[in-house]
């Protein structure tokens, strides 16, 4: 049947078009077809908004005349009477790859990375190229055309989809009958970005999402500083971005969170990018509104999961099954928020999938006016050619669809998809309705057969009483031919007839299982019996049950976010982390999320009373050095990368969060990886489980870098040998030749000479102006020594080591720089350099007065930091009191946080947790974790969360049972590759 | 609040740093010791305070209450507790030193069936990773190569000892079997994609493992014209001298996997790591699998897992009535060190503390076949040690005294020399 239907695909060339009157031709003669073409009776859709019943659209050489309820119709006009049917303007995606081939994948060239660029006179990063402009690799494809045309699309924007900076793209009408020099709208339609590098280098920076961001941010700042004629060398990617500065700025962003790092990017250099979101705006709908940002938006609705097993059906998180759940109500929402948005085919494998996409978005309730519009006008406006498509006013391509009603429904045929006037059949719209019911007459025997289905696709049952012969049906170009099997003798009845204009009977050939020719005749005796099935689908539709979000919209979000409160612990035994040490049956009031008083007997106003008769009460525990809660760590593309910021990846939904809450975590530095001498810029956050990155963040927080010294730095323990240094006296050199060329840098930006913004040396000069602080990843006592002289060689003092494992050799010397130090409680033997790591390394640090914190570099071991702390009480003796303060204010210390956290101290932050015990004991559990006064973690409530997913989780999988058994698509069951990233994760 | 030492304690220590008693191992014990005074832990359940108990030849000859009469040496260990030597089950120590550097890594072959691979020919006893668990209490483990499918052939070791003849305590005690999962990551390097699905070979892989276990069988029931040393290794399945390791988390794994072993003729199996065990307590209980569960110190493995899952599923299989012991075979062996602690967390969890105790004591040697070890019963080994407080929570883990096989054991470490020399240093002027 299908196949059929592609056949028919008649490309009735009615000549509108003119070829260029300038050219030759040898063919035949030259002739101008100034004829009119009037589409008359018919309901058009001028706009979206702007509904004409009974209208008239007049066309002439490929564009609109004249459109709307009298229109005057010349004397040299077609008429075609489209009695019953709609116009509508014919879609736009405005983001595909038609007609531009991708790149071919870079093969591998032996096992060390590619540092270098593989080309000369352009950026110097391989997946920048801005100079790329598809359209001098266009080729009109009729194949993809024709499947674009069948899902309703009139024109499509592309470009070379591949890198960071794409190069400029084209807008392109879906004619097959004339060149390019018609069809094509506008051969630079805009300027395409994205975060994924390139396939065709394999040039290994960026090699992470921050490292894409810093390197946009980069070219943008260095495009600056060309466009000043300031370069003396040639760089054709900068000139083509500088020209092309005036074009449209679309940027693939692929999920919300890039949406908000997309549009951050923008604001910081005035450009408003049209953004390609992902499908889950709808988590954050609030954020992304903010952005004022314009969309475009695929609708690659998830299928429901195959969940009949069981045990698989385990493997499947709450959140991917939610995403199957809500995900089809994105485009609603955002309608429903007032949000810009174009739809687009991109992401979905092919465009056939687009209507029934589309159709689960309008199920959900996304508006129809809103769908055409998505679908008309907005990309019309996105790429600055309203005048030319995306309606049916004058003046417009004759770009339009006739359908045999409205659009959006089910049971609507596409008839025709006209572009720049050329006529396109989809399927035959004089085709007559034969749906009904009839009496069919055939070898002696009388059937009953039944016409159901779409008019142009109708589906046949024919049936004796209650016996039912399997039957099939083609129906094209007024033939009809169908057969039905006798069950019992299984044979064959085949047929064939034209069907007459006139009349509701038809009659034709019928050939006999035998062979034998006879006659059959089909009576009508009425309308269609409607499918089962049809039925079932209305009803199903009226019920579709949407599970709530959460924040974060993962299992244990909160179903509504947490408050602030007031709060009095009662008779607990306050470890204050200060002087005054350890208070037995002691008060604490929380009040404004701050410590307001402690004391004995304290009256609670209106504060909520916990007793904590017989508890612990501590500051939050704060980890110095965590890698949990970012969606990446490592920029190990250059051996320094400065320029790259935790910050911007923050990952507000990582469900470590809420298990270190659980753990009674509060703060934590998100530090950047350890593959780098200089690595990237910190976050530091509280752990505030439900809003968004940016609340996670602390205000006006201390600024922070991460560095790292020996083999990771080196590379030792994989196989890299081209990556300058390869040793610990190279590592040296790599600071003393940054900081000079940071310190040159500085001295001119002071000087106030124009200067190249350059972000890395912009952060390695903060720190030698001792406004950023240094973590640095350390082990061996000859590499500690080596950085604290190189910082006292440019006079500022390194603020932290980090594992700092042999710390213990040269504490003395670090006392004496002013350095602290943030370590492991007992690791060791996993690589060379920790042939020496010592449980009692905390224990001495502390002794010989450096400030000593305890870190995880661990999701796990992060949650019970306070029995990590304890360990230094086994290994060398140290107070418990002491310990204690190693996971709360010497962290805090440490990170420059001391004022505001990591001691209970009136007037600071209520980050406080209620242990059931000791903290330092094993035996203690975390049953309350606050921060700033809110209730983040409560044991009482996580079990109700526990409940609750599991209730969720039971419901969810039933919903995709029933989309199974309704024959609905399904996937087999899957489950998200987490990473529990550490210091040595590369991704 | 209870400050538990100073760092003057610390300085006073290095007085002894000049000896360096590290690692040479004990002589035999001579004469009868008794350890009286302390709170002693059975490591059955069961505690004795103030109690006496005596040790001979390496072996215990009385423990009871303070009436108990002592014999030879007496140690006075008031106010102190008293262990049985805790024991690690399936770890990989004493095969890899330093994880990073593969010169010292001896822990896994090639070849996906290799029973024949004997993790005692390469076990270091000198190895300063074992050294460094003496001082927490952990004094017994089990050494099994890893890898592959079924990764070869664990034995049993103490940790005072010369070399690897000396340290063997049981030979050949098992075989250890990876079984495959059912949902496995996508090899992307493969161009399969990302993310965990289901694994199409699963039953295939079942198969392979059914077939070898088979085979292994039917050799041993005639005498064959050719050696077979992988065959050869897995007679003991058969006849109940050894037991089958098997490695497995899924509650569909542990199904067949057990199902599989027992099947095939296998006497005696015991899942390690078990995830999902919870799950089918009841099965596991009909076909009396016992199980090592993955330590405690670990991440849920599923998104939306309780936080405190791997915390508290040592306990949830006791209360089904299941044999319990923890292992750590999944981190590097310097972590077991931590084998206390990780028992320590099941108290938290609201499990009894010396029931928590039988999970690397009593249990642990139960389930290993170790008769001689595990518990201070008479009859057993006098592989114990003195603690000065709780020997669960790191806070009051401060070993005093450890004997081997009746043997008085150094705690010195590499480590401890380290902090005892540079506490040195810095005491100097």
């Amino acid at each position: 049947m299908k196949q059929i239907t592609s056949i028919l695909l008649l490309f009735l060339c009615i000549q509108l078009v003119s070829a260029q009157d300038y050219f030759p031709k040898n063919d035949g003669v030259k002739e101008e077809n100034n004829n009119f073409t009037a589409f008359t009776n018919t309901t058009i859709f001028i706009t979206p908004t702007q509904k004409i019943d009974n209208g008239t659209l007049l066309i002439q050489k490929g564009k609109v005349v004249a459109s709307g309820k009298s229109v005057t119709i010349p004397k040299n006009t077609v008429v075609i009477d489209l009695q019953g049917k709609f116009i509508y303007p014919s879609f736009i995606d405005p983001y595909t790859g038609f007609g531009v081939e991708k790149p071919e994948r870079a093969e591998g060239r032996g096992r060390s990375p590619q540092y270098e660029p593989s080309r000369e006179g352009f950026y110097w990063n391989d997946h920048i190229m801005p100079e790329n402009a598809a359209i001098n690799s266009f080729k009109y494809n009729k194949k993809d055309a024709d499947e674009f045309r069948k899902a309703g699309f009139g024109v499509v924007n592309t470009h070379i989809m591949d890198g960071i900076a794409r190069g400029t793209g084209v807008l392109v009408a879906l004619n097959d009958d004339d060149g390019d020099a018609t069809r094509i709208i506008e051969d630079a339609s805009g300027q395409y970005f994205s975060f994924s590098k390139s396939v065709a280098s394999r040039q290994s920076y960026p090699g992470s999402l921050m490292g894409a961001m810093a390197l946009l941010r980069q070219m943008y700042h260095d495009a600056d500083w060309y466009a000043k004629g300031n370069v003396t060398t040639k760089d054709r990617s900068l000139e083509a971005l500088i020209k092309n500065r005036s074009l449209t700025s679309f940027i693939e962003a692929g999920n919300k969170g890039n949406d908000l790092r997309a549009d951050n990017i923008g604001d910081k250099f005035s450009i408003d990018y049209v953004i390609v979101g992902g499908g889950d705006e709808y988590e954050m709908i609030d954020k992304i509104k903010a952005t004022n940002a314009r969309y475009i938006i695929p609708i690659n609705f998830k299928d429901a999961f195959d969940v009949s097993d069981p045990y698989m059906a385990n493997y499947i998180s709450l959140e991917d099954m939610r995403a199957w759940n809500q995900g089809p109500m994105n485009p609603k929402v955002l309608a429903d928020n007032g949000i810009t948005f174009s739809l687009t085919t991109h992401d979905l494998k092919k465009p056939s999938e687009f209507s029934e996409k589309l159709k689960k978005a309008l199920e959900y309730g996304l508006d129809k006016t809103k769908a055409l519009e998505a679908l008309t006008t907005v990309p019309a406006q996105l790429l600055g050619k309203s005048d030319l498509i995306g309606s049916l006013q004058p003046g417009r391509f004759a770009n339009f669809l006739i359908t045999s009603g409205d659009v959006f429904d089910k049971e609507t045929t596409l008839y025709e998809n006209w572009v720049q006037g050329a006529k396109n059949v989809i399927n035959d719209k004089d085709q007559k309705d034969i749906r009904g019911s009839y009496n069919l007459s055939a070898g002696g025997k009388i059937y009953d057969m039944n016409l159901s289905g779409e008019a142009s696709k109708p589906k046949i049952e024919v049936s004796i009483g209650d016996v039912k012969y399997p039957s099939k049906i083609e129906y094209t170009s007024n033939w009809v031919t169908f057969s039905f099997t006798d069950d019992t003798s299984k044979e064959v009845y085949r047929a064939t007839a034209v069907i007459p204009k006139e009349g509701t009977n038809f009659s034709g050939k019928l050939v006999l299982p035998n062979g034998l020719e006879a006659t059959f005749m089909a009576s009508r005796k009425g309308a269609a019996v409607a499918e089962e099935e049809a039925k079932k689908d209305t009803s199903e539709e009226s019920k579709i049950e949407i599970v709530p979000l959460t924040y974060p919209n993962v299992g244990y979000g909160f179903t509504t976010k947490p408050r602030q409160q007031d709060m009095l612990f009662k008779n607990a035994t306050v470890w204050t982390s200060e002087a005054a040490g350890v208070l037995t049956e002691t008060d604490v009031l929380v009040k404004n999320g701050k410590i307001s008083k402690i004391g004995k007997n304290l009256s609670a106003g209106g504060a909520l009373v916990v007793d904590a008769t017989g508890k612990h009460l501590t500051a939050g525990v704060i980890d110095e050095h965590s890698h949990i809660a970012a969606l990446s760590i490592n920029e190990s593309g250059h051996n320094s990368s400065a320029e790259v910021s935790i910050e911007d990846v923050v990952d507000p939904e990582d469900i470590d969060i809420y298990r270190n809450l659980a753990g009674g975590v509060t703060s934590i530095q998100i530090l950047h990886g350890s593959a780098n001498p200089i690595g990237g810029r910190s976050a530091i956050i509280k752990l505030k489980w439900g809003e968004e990155a940016d609340g996670l963040i602390y205000k006006n927080s201390p600024k922070f870098i991460k560095f790292a010294l020996g083999e990771n730095v080196k590379q030792s323990n994989w196989s890299s040998f081209e990556r300058f240094p390869q040793t610990r006296m190279g590592v040296e050199q790599l600071y003393v030749n940054y900081f000079n060329r940071a310190k040159e840098y500085d001295a001119k930006k002071k000087s106030g000479q124009a200067f190249r913004y350059d972000e890395e040396l912009e952060v390695l000069a903060e720190i030698l102006n001792g406004e950023r602080f240094i973590s640095c990843h350390s082990y061996v006592q000859s590499e500690i020594n080596m950085l604290m002289k190189v910082a006292e060689r440019f006079n500022f003092r390194v603020n932290t080591f980090t594992h700092i494992l042999e710390g213990y050799k040269v504490a003395d010397k670090m006392a004496a720089h002013g350095v602290g130090g943030s370590t492991f409680s007992d690791w060791w033997a996993y690589k060379y350099e920790v042939n020496d790591a010592i449980p009692y390394n905390a224990t001495i640090m502390s002794s010989q007065g450096v400030t000593v914190a305890i870190n995880s570099d661990d999701g796990e071991m992060s949650r019970r930091l306070n029995q990590e702390a304890a360990k230094s009480v086994k290994y060398g003796g140290m107070t418990e009191e002491e310990a204690w303060k190693m996971v709360t204010i010497n962290p805090a210390k440490l990170l420059h946080l001391d004022d505001r956290v990591g001691s209970i101290k009136e007037g600071k932050d209520a980050d406080l947790v209620l242990w059931s015990d000791n903290p330092l004991s094993v035996y203690a559990k975390a049953e309350k974790t606050l921060i700033e006064g809110t209730v983040y973690f409560d044991l009482a409530e996580d079990i109700a969360k526990r409940n609750a997913i599991s209730a969720e989780r039971n419901k969810l999988m039933k919903l995709m049972l029933n989309e199974k058994n309704g024959g609905g698509k399904t996937r087999p069951p899957k489950k998200e590759d987490k990473i529990h990233f550490t210091c040595e994760t590369i991704n | 609040m209870k400050k538990v030492k100073q760092f003057s304690i610390a300085i006073a220590l290095c007085a002894g740093f000049a000896i360096s008693a590290q690692q040479t191992p004990g002589p035999d014990q001579k004469e009868a010791i008794t350890i009286s005074g302390a709170t002693a832990h059975i490591g059955n359940g069961a505690v004795i305070e103030n109690a006496v108990l005596v040790f001979e030849n390496g072996k215990i000859t009385a423990i009871g209450g303070a009436n108990t009469p002592s014999k030879g040496r007496v140690i006075n260990a008031q106010g102190k507790h008293l262990y049985p030597g805790f024991i690690a089950p399936a770890t990989s120590l004493g095969l890899v030193e330093v994880g990073a550097v593969r010169a010292s890594d001896d822990q896994d072959e090639l070849g996906d069936f290799i029973p024949n691979i004997r993790s005692i020919i390469a076990y270091n006893a000198e190895s300063k990773v074992v050294e460094s668990l003496r001082p927490n209490g952990v004094l017994v483990a089990q050494v099994a190569p890893q890898g592959g499918t079924i990764s070869g052939t664990s034995s049993i070791v103490q940790f005072d000892a010369w070399n690897w003849e000396d340290a063997a305590v049981k030979l050949d005690d098992g075989i250890h079997l990876n079984w495959p999962n059912s949902f496995r990551r996508g090899r992307w390097w493969m161009g399969e994609e990302r993310g965990w699905s289901p694994n199409k070979d699963y039953t295939k892989d079942i198969d392979a493992i059914k077939h070898f276990i088979a085979n292994a069988k039917a050799y041993g029931n005639s005498k064959s014209a050719s050696e077979n040393e992988g065959f050869k290794n897995m007679k003991g399945l058969f006849d109940g001298s050894q037991k089958l390791y098997i490695y497995a988390h899924g509650e569909k794994e542990l199904i067949d996997a057990v199902t599989a072993a027992k099947e095939s003729g296998v006497q005696e199996v015991v899942i390690v790591g078990g995830y999902e065990a919870y799950k089918i307590i009841p099965f596991l209980k009909q076909h009396n699998v016992p199980v090592l569960v993955r330590h405690t110190h670990q991440l849920p493995l599923m998104a939306d897992d309780d936080y405190d899952l791997p915390y508290k599923l040592p306990k949830l299989l006791v209360d089904g009535g299941l044999l319990v012991a923890l292992q750590n075979s999944s981190t590097s062996g310097f972590q077991t060190r931590n084998l206390p602690f990780y028992a320590g967390q099941m108290v938290g969890q609201g499990m009894d503390k010396e029931t928590a105790l039988q999970l690397i004591s009593g249990n642990a040697a139960k389930i290993l076949g170790l008769d001689n070890y595990g518990t201070l019963e008479t009859g057993k080994s006098a592989t114990l040690f003195i603690s000065e407080g709780d020997a669960l929570d790191m806070r009051t883990n401060q070993l005093t005294k450890a004997f081997v096989d009746g043997r008085e054991i150094s705690l010195e470490t590499h480590q401890t020399e380290l902090w005892k020399r540079y506490m040195e240093k810095y005491s100097r002027d």
